[in-house]
Parts: structure tokens; sequence; C-alpha cells
């Protein structure tokens, strides 16, 4: 069994720690690139949101490395990604890959479900060990996590132009080699150092929040950089959501104490939106309302083309942002989007947050 | 003489201004880019320089538009901007106070807010041709009426003809119909002009709240039944500024002074550059498959300038920085 999943961001570093870890043979799909999007766009429905087309591509590429079986997340409500496993299968049964798949739906009750299914997958690791083995994937994420809100803070205030990135990269290889999890600490300190020598000088920054569908955020590809983007533009970005919290949220059912957590953003939500309407709409809301109070600059939100919960959460925000005096800025992401617009108006959103502030 | 420069570099035209310590417009040159906009800046940059007096100096350069960095490159820009911060400090420095931009130009429109002289929101649109100068030019080109005559002609009609302006394909064949049906010419003129407002308000505009005092620019603003119809359908008095065409060069000039107002000399590379040898070319990096369509500037044959990897491979390894321009 030769197990593959769909990237979603540095998600593929824990997933395969996890199950190198439980002895698991692992086909990391190739980074998501133009030829994924072009593979997956031409085989899956015209009106299906990006992170299908995304991930069907992953698959085919996973394939052509030697996968045979998915490792995919299923989900509810509303929103159309419940049944995207059964949807990609599907297409891919269709063109006649041949795979096994096998859908990690949230737990419903308790985290057992979750575990029976990973054991299922890794066939004789004890339950001991499988324990093991998601909590060796759960802190690497928190890893990856920390590093990312390290590179925010140095982006915008780095003295070299792409140091940042630079020392990222090197730092992030140091995590994915890391086979055991009694290595971790080291491995730990040295990203810390790796960080620690990047250049910066103090100067004022804005800070900016990035909310939207889960997919989208987490993707860089998906989101054309835009956390890269924001810091070259003088930005310390934040993210409603980093991959540890997501997994907290939606597969350990908020185990893990003291993370931030989808309930607080739901919370924020009213009155702009009381209800539930699947994928991330309310977080959406929620965090844009959580942002504002926290004194943010600007909130950005990430829509996927027909993503219907974004579209919600787009409707409300033009009252909120006026009623809480944040200024946002909705991108709409598809395979057509073009990249020149993209920047004319990402810049001009951050010269009107430069200008209100008074920091040009 | 001194003064600022100020180059907006766009998919349809190329416009440059020379703008005086005291911020008078003294010379603006409107150019077809026509794909060339190497070529065309360094054209304008010539006539530009036949036009001023001889003992001119550059005390700073601003550039805008879809080639911005582009014409950066190449004039040695002081100040690269967004189109919408350019347009927005033209407008609210000709018409003091101005809470509402109007811009359509030949193939693209925006909607900017301001508020206490500050950009509060803005909306563009690139991709539907209805919402812009150039619904205007194929329907006019049909009609045989040269666009100049257009707005005059607009202004005669009585009783515009309702034309569906939603998409340009079915306003063409609405018009059509129209026209044969028998309306008078100016009535169906004014007609095009309020179909191309109302698909501007709903899609441009959309959600935004439209306040005096209003300004109308781009080169569409020359129509003078298109400023009427705006004034109808929001119930206000729209201004159309001076300069109204060049109105993005007008705010990257205005820019490169307020830039350069803490002092430092401009990095312009003065007007010989219209007879340096620039070339854009370009090749498809294969270090991965996002298969990246790199662009690459070269002066004199030596490369200046790179962009269009997502990963920064090629530009960064020049060491020219974006945020240094
Ligand atoms: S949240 Fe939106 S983008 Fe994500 S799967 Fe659902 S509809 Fe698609
Ligand atoms: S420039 Fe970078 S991202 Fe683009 S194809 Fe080359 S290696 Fe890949």
């Amino acid at each position: 069994m030769k197990v593959t999943f769909p990237h979603m961001g540095h998600m593929w570093i824990c997933l395969a720690a996890m199950l190198e870890y439980l002895g698991v043979e692992v086909v990391v799909p190739p980074p998501t690139s133009k030829r994924t999007l072009t593979l997956g766009a031409r085989h899956a429905p015209e009106f299906a949101c990006l992170p299908l087309k995304l991930n069907l591509g992953n698959f085919m590429e996973a394939s052509e490395l030697g996968a045979d079986t998915i490792l995919m997340a299923g989900g509810c409500g509303p929103c159309r990604f419940g049944y995207y496993a059964q949807v990609e299968y599907a297409i891919l049964e269709d063109l006649g890959y041949k795979y096994r798949l096998v859908v990690m739906e949230p737990p419903q009750r308790h985290v057992g479900e979750l575990l029976s299914k990973i054991k299922y997958i890794t066939g004789h690791s004890s339950w001991w060990e499988v324990v093991r083995g998601i909590r060796f994937g759960y802190q690497k994420a928190r890893m990856v996590d920390e590093l990312e809100r390290r590179a925010h803070y140095l982006r915008p205030r780095e003295i070299h132009r792409g140091s940042t990135d630079k020392a990222f990269k090197r730092a992030l290889r140091e995590i994915i080699a890391v086979k055991h999890p009694r290595d971790l600490p080291q491995a730990g300190e040295r990203v810390r150092r790796i960080m620690a020598g990047v250049a910066i000088r103090p100067r004022p920054v804005l800070r900016v929040g990035i909310v939207g569908e889960i997919f989208t955020l987490l993707e860089p590809f998906a989101n054309y950089d835009l956390e890269r983007r924001l810091g070259y533009l003088g930005v310390q970005a934040d993210r409603s959501i980093y991959l540890s919290e997501w997994i907290n949220d939606h597969l350990f059912l908020g185990l893990v104490r003291g993370l931030r957590s989808r309930k607080e953003a739901c919370r924020a939500a009213p009155p702009y939106l009381n209800h539930f309407v699947g994928g991330h709409g309310q977080e959406t809301v929620g965090s844009t309302v959580m942002y504002a109070r926290q004194g943010y600059d600007g909130v950005i939100q990430l829509l996927p083309f027909t993503c219907m919960p974004e579209i919600v959460a787009h409707s409300v925000l033009p009252g909120l942002s006026t009623g809480l005096g944040i200024p946002t800025l909705t991108i709409t992401v598809d395979e057509q989007s073009g990249e020149a617009g993209l920047m004319t108006r990402l810049e001009a959103f951050i010269d009107l947050l430069a200008r209100k502030k008074g920091v040009v | 003489m001194k003064g600022y420069l100020g180059i907006d570099v766009g998919s349809v035209s190329t416009n440059l201004v020379f703008m005086d310590e005291n911020g008078e417009i003294r010379e603006a040159i409107y150019l077809r880019t026509r794909g060339q906009p190497i070529f065309v800046l360094q054209e304008g940059l010539r006539q530009l320089a036949e036009r001023l007096p001889g003992n001119i100096v550059i005390s700073g350069v601003g550039t805008t538009g879809s080639g911005r960095y582009l014409a950066g490159i190449i004039a040695g820009a002081d100040v690269v901007k967004n189109e919408i911060t350019s347009h927005a400090v033209a407008a609210s420095t000709l018409v003091p106070g101005v809470q509402t931009i109007l811009e359509i130009g030949g193939q693209d429109s925006k909607i900017i807010i301001l508020r206490n002289g500050v950009v509060t929101d803005f909306a563009m649109n690139t991709v539907c041709a209805a919402g812009t100068g150039s619904f205007l030019d194929q329907q006019a080109a049909r009609l045989n009426i040269p666009i100049e005559e257009f707005g005059k002609l607009a202004l005669k009609s009585t009783v515009p003809v309702r034309i569906a302006g939603r998409c340009a394909v079915f306003a063409e064949s609405d018009m059509i119909h129209k026209q044969q049906m028998g309306y008078s010419l100016p009535d169906i003129l004014a007609g095009l002009c309020e179909a191309l407002v109302r698909n501007y308000l709903n899609n441009v505009g959309k959600g935004k709240e439209i306040l005096p005092p209003v300004v109308f620019q781009g080169g569409v603003a020359a129509n003078a039944g298109m400023r009427r119809a705006f004034e109808q359908a929001l119930g206000l008095e729209v201004h159309v500024p001076p300069h109204y065409n060049v109105m993005g060069a007008v705010g990257a000039a205005l820019l490169a002074r307020e830039k350069m107002a803490g002092g430092g000399t401009s990095r312009f590379r003065g007007f010989g550059v219209a007879k340096t040898r620039f070339k854009a070319g370009g090749f498809e990096c294969e270090g991965c498959p996002n298969l990246c369509e790199v662009v690459e500037i070269t002066r004199e044959g030596e490369v200046i300038a790179r962009w269009g990897d997502r990963c920064g491979r090629w530009s960064n390894s020049l060491g020219y920085k974006e945020n240094a321009v």
C-alpha cells in the first residue's frame, strides 16, 4: 500500500511524519503547480471550486509516482466539501485510475473514530503506537505553524529582500528531516537559530488578517503566495486559521487546550451572521470581527470562485466593515484569475491602509 | 525649470505629463501603447524632450499603470504606484474634497471612494468589455460615427432608447434591433450611454456609497453624453477635471513630488534613454512544473530586471529590489 493525500499548504509534512512513523509507505504528491491545476481543471466539473480541481490534480500526479491509496478528510454541512472525496474518487475511476479511498470523516462524538481509520491504514500498529504517531504529526504541525508566524513577523522587517524566505526554507527542511519524536526538541532549537539569523530593522508595519476558506488560506499556490506578497509590501500578516488549530478543531474535537478555536470565531460572528452557513463562512465573519477588535489595520478575505459559504460571508462584510471601521478586501481565486490585476488591487488596498494610518 | 515626470503605461494608452514645481501640468502626451510599451514610452520621452525647454531639470519620476514596473525600470522611477492610488491622488488634488471617482478607460474601469481625502474603498473591472470604453468604441464603429462626435450627438437626444447593456454582445444585437425599428440616432447613442452607465453602476459601483463631489475621468469622460447619463442616473453633478484622460500620469507626478519632498536625487535616467536599446525578452523556466513565463528586460544587452517567476528564483538573483523603486 502506497498512501497519498491532497496538498493543503504544509499539511503534507505532518501527515507524512505520522504515516511514516507508523511504517506506512507514503507518496507525497509533487508540490502543487500549474501542471497540477491544468490536470485537475481538465477533468473536474467547470463550476467545482478550486480545492477540488487542485486535489484531483494532486492525485493524478501522485499516481504517476506509484500511489495506490488516497487518504482524505471528509466534511459536513451544506458545503460541497462533504462529498468531494467521493466525487474525486468517481472522476478518477472514470479516468481509469486504480485507487483505494479512505475517508477520514470528522469524528462526530469522540476521537476513537479517527483512531480506528488510521489504524485501518497502518494495519498492524498497536493503539499505543497510533496515538504516538498522531502526536508526532501534530507536533510537527505546531512547529510549522510557529515557523510561519515567525516568517510573517520577519518578512516586512527584513533588511535583505528574500532573506526570510531563504531561512524559512532551510528551517522547514530541518522539521521535515526529523524521523522520531525524540529529535524534535533539537530540531526546534535549530529552527529558532536559523530564523534568528535573519537581519531586520525596526519600522512601522501594517497588520492585516487573512480570512476565508480553509484550503485557499493554507495553500500558497491557491492564494498566489498572498502572505509573502503582503510581507514584501510591508505588512505583517496573520491567518485566521493555522493547520494545528484546524486539526484540533476538526479532528481532535478541541481536545488540545489553549489554542485559538473556531468556536470563538463563530461566537464573534453575530449579529452579522447568526447561523452556520457551511464551510468556514461563519468563521470568516467572526474572525473579521475579532481582527477589528484587536486593532488590525485591515482584513483580506479569500474566496474560491463559486464557494457558497464564502459568498454568504462576502455579502455580510461591507456592513461589518463600516460598522467596525475595518477596511476589507475580497480576493476571488480560480484558475482564470489574472495575477496582474490582483497585485494592483492588493497594492491599492495596502496604500489605503497606510494612508489611513498615516505611515506612508 | 524644475519639475516632475508622471508616466502611465496602460494596455491601451501610454501617457506622460510634465508637472512644474507648483503642480501645474505643463505638457501632456497621450500615445497608443499598441502592444509595444517600451518603444512607445521611449517615443513619448523623445516627444516630451522636444517640447520642453532645454534647461529642464527632472527632480522626480513616478510611474503607474499595468506597465508601471517596466516603465519604472526604463525611465528610472523614484516611485512606482498602482493605478488606484495614482488616480485618487490626482483627483483629490485637482478637485479638493472629492468623495467619489468614476473612471472609465478604454479597456478597464474603476470606482474609487474617498472620505476626508483618503481612499476608503475601490473596485475594478478588468474582465467585462461591456463596462468599458471599448463598448462605446465598438458601437460607434458599427454606426459609422467618429467616437469624437458620439457625445455631441447623444446630447441631442430627447427620449433615450433603452438598450440591454449587461453584455457587449447582447447590447449590439439589441441596438441593431432598435435601429431597425426606426429610432433616431441621437436617441440610440444616448441609450448606449445609459446602458454603459447602468452596467458600470451595477457591476463596478455595486454596493458603493456614491457621495458628491463626484469626479468622472478616464478617456471616456470626453464623451458629454456619458457625463449626462451619469448625472441623470446619480441625481448629482458630475465634474470632469482638466487632464481627465491623463489622470494616472498626473497622480504619478504628484506622488513623485511627495516622495522627493524629503530631498535626495532622482533616479531618472535622463531623456537619453529614448536612444538606449532596451529589449523585453522572456523564457519559460523549467525549474519546476509551474513553467513560469519569466520576463527579462535588457539594456544594451545587459539584464536589468526580471519578473514573472513565482518563487523568486530569477528576480531575487539580480538583487533588484521592488521596494527600492
Ligand atoms: S468551503 Fe467553498 S471552496 Fe471549500 S469546498 Fe466548500 S464550497 Fe468549495
Ligand atoms: S521560476 Fe520558480 S516557480 Fe517558476 S517554474 Fe521556475 S522554479 Fe518553478
